[in-house]
């Protein structure tokens, strides 16, 4: 959290009505526009989905009110499912029966259930196309440019990397979705992100993102669709910009996207369910034309410089809370702002750290490289890089990988990644949310220091009285290494 | 869903700003395929004292006396009032889910997470938004006086305080019609079936691709 006062955001003139008139689209007004089905007369909107994810947390509830309603889903093919919360990341050759906690495999189970009874399609837990949702539908060509994608899940705006209009969804929405192939909506503002020049070798999507929510806070993009644009992010692979967009709901943002390149039509071609042949002509046409106007208007625009993001790790309970690794532990005596600095008193004493500790003296337990956020096969190839050679530090009691489906999995292995964190005394994992949000049975200790990779440092989200840091996977593995925080440059010369 | 036309009852004033879901409702309580029984483990952590499980008798656990809803004067309060950013983070419909569950009505503050704000309205649950100067007054007030109540009223779309000060809020038209009447919007939409159709079929020329993969 920071102290100034300075609001980051350059407000626009409002529009005219000639410039409204005049003025071009936006990626989110062209995406929008698309959707729509209905305007109604009270300002709300029907707008058509186009695929929906789901996963077995928040998807029990929405079946049984499908049932008791004695409806049926609209149109099975829009959506695909699989169990990811829940699910063990060992002993995942018994399938199902690897689910010790009773509750937790009722819930998949349930999944199972209510896929089969449906017809839906689901990657099963032992088909090795599972995996975290937000990983497997870009994998799979599910997700594909100019789609309107919704799930049962905050996260589920890391699909607008791919110029998608993607937002999370309560469970009653998930009905919504099954019964009707719509969602009653708001238009959002616009606001536009912009990161300028070019990054600093070490620094990654998941460094760019802290430092955007560091500068405009975990509500500034409350009631907006951001758009990410600028030299940097045309510059990052899609790995990185779905990192991007996936944090955009800890920005307040429930949609973050990113406008169709060559980057985004390299990474679908030749995918399972991507079109192919003149189908896939015609889509890229379309595709091509998913980005902002010159001349669109945005309500809000905020700039930062590539070349000042250095990389970050969180140190409080909010992912507002971020310092970059030269920074310190934040004094609260010098907040002027009450609520704020009432907010960081409760933080420190939350996370067990003194004001004005150097981020780098923060010791750590647990090292976690994971999450939707960072479990891409680039992320893990940039983890191994930094391990490669290297042991973990004596004082850790585990560090952990994750990949975020079988099949980076299998490709990982192929790279021989798994051996270089396994012969750097790292644990190898099956895919899932893991240590994410600990509701399987990787969690941390109470007062455990953790270095994770994931997108939530709450109170108690890794585990009841666990302490988050979040940092990128070439920062976790630099953790990993020295058992504490270190600038990952120092590793990399 | 249940209606609110009006509703009046205890103000309980949860002094904390950007309160997110999973400190609402922990996550080892989304293991259940329901959607009742939340109540009792709504804000878990801050509550009681140990770590709560899935299915425990809640009524044996050691309660954390310092936490707002463990205070006598504010037993059975329907009201809460909250600070900036209330219900950040997750999409979870458990949050709501549990608030309705233990008994609140509406919460009121002065900015509300988008996801948890929409996720209210499909549950009987009343997110009002009132400036931050407003709302601090109503802190000022709920503390100071005991039994401290207000008056919601969703069809003139007001609070009153005890002393007959009245503040207008705003709230959209379509949702504030849902929950007037209880309605079922998947109801409402599914009378639009053939304009959904046919926007369907549209598509189906236009953008071929987007179907038949889920198969
Ligand atoms: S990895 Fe974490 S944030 Fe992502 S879907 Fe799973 S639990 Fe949610």
């Amino acid at each position: 959290m920071r102290g100034s006062k300075i609001d980051p955001f350059i407000e626009q003139e409002p529009p005219t009505n000639e410039r409204v008139i005049m003025a071009g689209k936006t990626l989110y007004d062209k995406l929008w526009d698309d959707h729509l089905v209905k305007q109604r007369d009270d300002g709300s909107a029907l707008i058509y989905i186009d695929r929906q994810l789901l996963h077995e947390v928040t998807s029990p509830q929405a079946f049984e009110g499908l049932r008791l309603a004695g409806r049926k889903p609209w149109r099975i093919d829009a959506n695909i499912a699989t169990p990811d919360h829940n699910v063990p990341t060992t002993d995942r050759d018994k399938g199902i029966d690897g689910i010790v906690d009773p509750v937790s495999r009722t819930q998949v189970e349930t999944l199972d259930k209510n896929c089969d009874e449906f017809g839906i399609l689901e990657f099963k837990i032992k088909d090795q196309r599972q995996g975290i949702v937000h990983v497997i539908g870009p994998e799979q060509g599910a997700t594909l440019p100019g789609m309107s994608i919704v799930c049962g899940d905050s996260h589920t705006s890391t699909h607008g990397a791919f110029g998608c209009l993607a937002h999370g969804i309560g469970t009653s929405e998930v009905e919504h979705v099954l019964a009707t192939q719509c969602l009653v909506q708001q238009k959002m503002k616009n606001m536009l992100v912009k990161v300028n020049g070019k990054l600093g070798p070490g620094v990654t999507g998941k460094d760019v993102v802290l430092a955007i929510i560091g500068k405009i806070g975990t509500a500034g993009g409350t009631g907006h669709a951001i758009e990410f644009g600028g030299e940097a992010i045309r510059g990052l692979s899609m790995e990185a910009r779905m990192t991007i967009c996936n944090m955009s709901i800890e920005a307040g943002a429930r949609v973050g996207m990113v406008a169709v390149d060559d980057t985004t039509i390299d990474y679908v071609r030749g995918r399972p369910f991507a079109p192919t042949g003149e189908t896939w002509d015609a889509a890229v046409d379309y595709w091509r034309t998913l980005h902002s106007d010159d001349d669109a208007f945005f309500d809000k625009v905020v700039e930062l410089e590539g070349s000042e993001i250095k990389p970050q790790v969180s140190w409080g309970t909010s992912p507002e809370m971020v310092a970059g690794v030269d920074g310190f532990v934040p004094d609260p005596a010098k907040e002027q702002d009450p609520i704020k600095r009432e907010g960081i008193v409760r933080a420190l004493k939350y996370m067990g750290l003194q004001p004005n500790t150097p981020i780098t003296g923060i010791a750590l337990d647990r090292v976690f490289i994971g999450s939707c956020t960072n479990s891409r096969i680039e992320d893990l190839r940039e983890a191994a890089a930094v391990v490669k050679g290297r042991k973990v530090a004596a004082g850790l009691k585990q560090a952990m990988v994750v990949p975020g489906s079988g099949l980076v999995k299998a490709q990982a292995e192929q790279e021989g990644l798994d051996k270089i964190f396994i012969e750097a005394g790292l644990e190898w994992r099956d895919p899932g949310c893991s240590m994410c949000l600990a509701m399987n049975a990787d969690k941390l200790g109470q007062g455990e220091h953790c270095a994770s990779t994931s997108n939530r440092n709450f109170e108690g989200r890794q585990g009841f009285g666990g302490r988050t840091h979040l940092v990128s996977p070439a920062m976790a593995a630099a953790a990993a290494v020295t058992g504490h925080f270190v600038d990952v440059r120092e590793l990399m010369n | 869903m249940r209606a609110l036309k009006q509703h009046q009852g205890l103000v309980a004033p949860m002094d904390r700003s950007n309160v997110d879901t999973d400190m609402i409702i922990p996550k080892q309580f989304l293991k259940s395929i329901k959607r009742t029984g939340f109540g009792p483990n709504l804000f878990d952590e801050l509550r009681y004292l140990d770590e709560g499980k899935p299915d425990q008798d809640c009524s044996e656990r050691p309660i954390n006396p310092d936490f707002v809803l463990n205070q006598d004067r504010y037993k059975n309060a329907s009201v809460l009032l909250a600070r900036t950013n209330f219900g950040c983070g997750s999409s979870r419909e458990h949050a709501p889910w549990a608030l309705e569950d233990y008994g609140f009505r509406v919460i009121i503050a002065p900015s509300f997470a988008d996801i948890f704000y929409n996720n209210c309205f499909k549950n009987g649950l009343l997110p009002i938004v009132l400036e931050e100067k407003i709302v601090d007054q109503l802190f000022n007030e709920a503390e100071a006086q005991e039994g401290y109540q207000l008056a919601v009223d969703l069809e003139a779309k007001t609070v009153t305080t005890p002393a007959g000060e009245a503040f207008d809020f705003e709230v959209d038209d379509f949702r504030r019609h849902c929950l007037l009447n209880g309605l079922d919007d998947i109801g409402v939409t599914l009378e639009q079936a053939e304009v959904i159709k046919a926007y369907e079929e549209q598509r189906r020329q236009t953008a071929p691709w987007l179907f038949g993969a889920g198969n």
